[in-house]
């Protein structure tokens, strides 16, 4: 069971998401939670297929932005809905982690609104207020 | 924003005066009141852009800017190459060429109002729209090059479509200067049965009525008069568009380092136009233009298979196809010089005026329409390009409404079911694929777009003809 948590923020023209926990991967995995709740409904998606995301970048906070974008990538490729998140490794300029779901359906899923990706906006991975955050806007 | 904080050039223009690294001034077309409505976001991104090297005269804004990606939504800025201009994914964004595509119908609304549920309905079945939605149009590998480097013009030579359909679409339907091989395996990958759907989000395809008319002339000119019904088609480059954009964030953000180009905010990574990075990442916008001038083609020949279906006496012809994210290579008058200038509209419209050689037979000397929606069950205009436009602005205009209020406030001020209802009582017919989309986009989420629209008549950047209100609508 992944402990931590994720939120939302305002931003005018689309929305802010952003994970929190103990780890920085906690946090990664809570704002892949916050992203795809943004899109359907996670708790109704079943885990029953995995894929996995690999991704390098400059740093741990464009880390976030390709996890996140990787996964909706991946989601949309394999039509799938993803529903559980793990971010397995994190260094500073490299991350490992996999997506849990199930072929992407409709009537199952309550799709919301959808994602085109997130962004740089707002961007921030970091410790605040004694908790491990990953932060940006995502452009719906 | 804080009026102090601007100077008043003349009614409607205000300049965000020339301070610290900014290279140029800001400039922002509006009226009083909806300057002092724009958040301060606005001026902070207008200020930044104009800190971006090689960029010309003004960092402008439109009358509805509000706070985006790096450039503020209603952005225009213009780069020279030969002064280190840059191309930046702020200036362009995820969604390459969404854009609006008006048709007329030859129909008036008596001859409509009895069929438009069974026509909304039946286009509601037909145009693939909503989240994960595929179209019938599968493209080989081969194929798909086609269509990023030929756009509209591949589909139509297809069959989807008439010759005239690409003489009234911005840039015949086909910029030329696609690079294919600058857009990734993934974005290609992602394209699958794309090409043909609506997407989601604020896409919507409308039934209109013309409810004003405000200059006769060009009304006549463009086709239109009191009581007509168009069809609008509002959509963009959908997935491919969207890897496009997350793709070249990375790589210009690299960029942006190598070449030490000082960015103040994320959003803004750019390289210089003369680069490599700069020549792929403006070919793989070609293609993602390109793309979404397709797939505008192929929903007008979906919506014209509907109309058969229900008012077989419909005749659907182009008033034009214009995009509102994009950056394009034009010719602009500065200082006495005719110069080459990369011009990168975010959420923002080009409008050619009545001197443009490169207008469509039809239009020369009248001015390009240009079409600009309000969210649905609000009216949406068609105005036409000015000299003066193209003199102060690049020749550019607002998109849309803008919003003025935030996705989270809005899914918590109306439901989805009642708003429909709402609109239904007005007597506007609508179809959704999600409620909560359908909140969000509530009238009431979006500055007033006519008051938008009037600052955009009053700054002379445009003239007003016809004002639409809407009759029918499909949300994705």
């Amino acid at each position: 069971m992944i402990s931590g948590r994720y939120n939302y923020f305002e931003h005018q023209a689309d929305m802010g998401i952003e994970g929190r926990g103990s780890t920085l991967k906690e946090a990664f995995s809570q704002a892949a939670r916050a992203l795809f709740n943004l899109m359907l409904e996670i708790d109704r998606v079943r885990p029953l297929e995995e894929i996995s995301i690999h991704c390098r970048a400059h740093d741990q906070s464009e880390l976030l932005v390709e996890w996140l974008n990787g996964l909706l990538a991946q989601a949309d490729l394999e039509e799938m809905a993803l529903g559980r998140f793990q971010v397995d490794r994190l260094e500073s300029d490299e991350l490992e982690g996999r997506a849990w779901g199930e072929p992407f359906d409709a009537r199952r899923h309550h799709p919301k609104t959808e994602v085109k990706a997130a962004t740089y906006a707002m961007l921030f991975v970091g410790q605040e207020d004694g908790e491990q955050v990953a932060r940006c806007v995502v452009d719906l | 924003m804080d009026l102090n904080l601007l100077q008043k050039q003349q009614d409607y223009q205000w300049i965000i005066p020339q301070a610290g690294e900014m290279k140029v001034p800001g400039q922002i077309f509006a009226s009083r009141e909806l300057v002092e409505e724009m958040d301060h976001k606005v001026y902070e991104q207008v200020s930044n852009v104009a800190c971006l090297p090689g960029i010309q005269r003004y960092s402008i804004a439109m009358p509805d800017a509000h706070w985006g990606y790096g450039f503020p939504i209603g952005g225009v800025a213009a780069f020279d190459p030969q002064e280190g201009g840059v191309v930046s994914v702020g200036g362009v964004g995820f969604d390459v060429n969404c854009g609006v595509r008006t048709l007329k119908t030859g129909l008036v609304w008596e001859d409509v109002k009895p069929h438009l549920r069974s026509l909304i309905d039946t286009l509601f079945a037909i145009v693939p729209a909503g989240m994960g939605s595929r179209g019938e149009i599968s493209l080989s590998g081969s194929q798909v090059e086609d269509v990023l480097c030929k756009g509209s013009r591949w589909i139509v030579s297809r069959g989807y479509g008439i010759k005239e359909d690409l003489e009234l679409t911005e840039d015949g339907g086909m910029v030329p200067g696609a690079d294919p091989s600058a857009v990734s395996d993934l974005a290609l990958k992602r394209e699958r049965r794309q090409v043909g759907t609506l997407g989601s989000g604020n896409h919507y395809l409308e039934i209109q009525r013309v409810a004003e008319v405000y200059d006769d002339q060009v009304a006549g000119a463009f086709g239109l008069a009191l009581d007509d019904v168009v069809v609008t088609i509002h959509c963009g480059s959908r997935a491919l568009g969207h890897q496009v954009g997350t793709d070249y964030l990375k790589l210009l953000a690299e960029a942006s380092r190598i070449y030490g180009i000082p960015i103040r905010e994320r959003e803004l990574v750019c390289a210089p136009i003369d680069s490599s990075e700069g020549r792929r990442y403006f070919g793989a916008v070609i293609c993602a233009i390109n793309y979404a001038f397709a797939n505008r083609q192929v929903i007008t020949h979906l919506v014209r298979q509907g109309f058969d279906q229900v008012l077989p006496r419909a005749d659907l012809h182009l008033l034009y196809d214009v995009g509102h994210n994009t950056c394009k290579v034009e010719h602009h008058h500065i200082d006495g010089r005719t110069r080459e200038l990369y011009v990168h509209r975010k959420g923002a419209t080009r409008a050619f005026g009545p001197s443009r050689e490169n207008l469509p037979d039809v239009y020369r000397g009248v001015g390009q329409p240009v079409i600009v929606g309000g969210t649905m069950g609000t009216c949406s205009y068609i105005l036409v390009g000015t000299d003066y436009g193209e003199q102060v602005a690049y020749a550019s205009v607002c998109h849309g409404a803008g919003r003025r209020m935030s996705r989270k406030k809005a899914k918590k001020t109306w439901r989805g079911e009642r708003l429909a209802r709402e609109l239904e009582n007005k007597g506007i017919y609508i179809r959704g694929h999600s409620l909560a989309g359908l909140a969000e986009e509530a009238p009431g989420a979006y500055k007033d777009v006519s008051a938008v629209i009037e600052a955009i008549h009053q700054a002379r950047l445009a003239a007003k003809v016809v004002r639409l209100e809407p009759k029918g609508c499909i949300k994705g």
